[in-house]
């Protein structure tokens, strides 16, 4: 096991698959207790629709940017926390991982609550969008502000 | 000397829209964001645009009342959609 050590250590914008067991692994090291990983998956439903796969574009140094900042400042509330983040941009089949975010801490309340905040920051900040493929061959970009609005209106 | 016309940063939906993912507007700096976004509104495709869209200035957010000055990085940004 390493030395301790603390902060973000990786937030990048990748176009290949997400190596989760890398991921953990730059996070681990002596004095840590907890380690929080949430995946998001490229889901096979999206609002009663077959999504055969997924296309995601960014503003690529915006987003890394912003992905860096969300994590820093997750960092700045909890000083032992270690965070390592990666999105995933390009085509993506149905069940491969867009999104991964490590967490480690002394303690998994810390570690579990830290992924949390990140996810939520990562939805509103980081630009990032993507472009639903249906079975049926056509194409949508996803607008969670227009499904916020049906959903109000529903 | 000054630029009279200002270039912007367009991804995704809007890209689709406007039909590319950078466009010159007729706009020369300095100038604010708004007037970026009502130029852009004049264009085809101009309707794709919500009343109040994202703006980023030198890849940070910015509000629509944000100055510009030549060189900046600008881009109007479709609803954002990661994870």
């Amino acid at each position: 096991m390493r030395q301790p050590i603390a902060g973000v250590v990786h937030a990048e914008i990748v176009e290949r698959e997400i190596d989760l067991a890398a991921l953990l692994a730059m996070v681990q090291h002596r004095g840590i207790g907890a380690v929080s990983l949430f995946v998001g998956i490229v889901r096979d439903v999206n609002e009663e629709r077959q999504v055969s796969g997924m296309e995601y574009d960014a503003y690529v140094p915006m987003a890394a940017a912003q992905l860096s900042a969300i994590a820093s400042e997750a960092c700045a509330k909890e000083p032992d926390l270690v965070v390592a983040v990666e999105h995933r941009i390009g085509t993506l089949k149905v069940g491969e991982a867009s999104v991964a975010i490590a967490c480690a801490h002394p303690h998994r309340r810390e570690a579990i609550s830290a992924a949390g905040e990140i996810i939520e920051a990562l939805k509103k900040r980081v630009p990032v969008w993507k472009l639903e493929h249906y079975i049926d061959g056509s194409r949508q970009w996803i607008d969670p502000t227009a499904s916020a609005q049906a959903a109000t209106n529903a | 000397m000054k630029s009279p016309t200002t270039s912007v940063l367009l991804f995704a939906s809007y890209a689709d829209a406007f039909g590319g993912r950078e466009i010159e507007l007729p706009v020369p700096t300095p100038c604010v964001v708004n007037d970026l976004v009502e130029a852009l509104r004049d264009l085809p495709g101009g309707s794709r645009l919500p009343a109040r869209p994202l703006v980023a200035v030198n890849r940070e957010w910015v509000e629509l009342s944000a100055s510009v000055r030549e060189g900046d990085e600008i881009a109007v940004i479709p609803p954002v959609a990661g994870g």
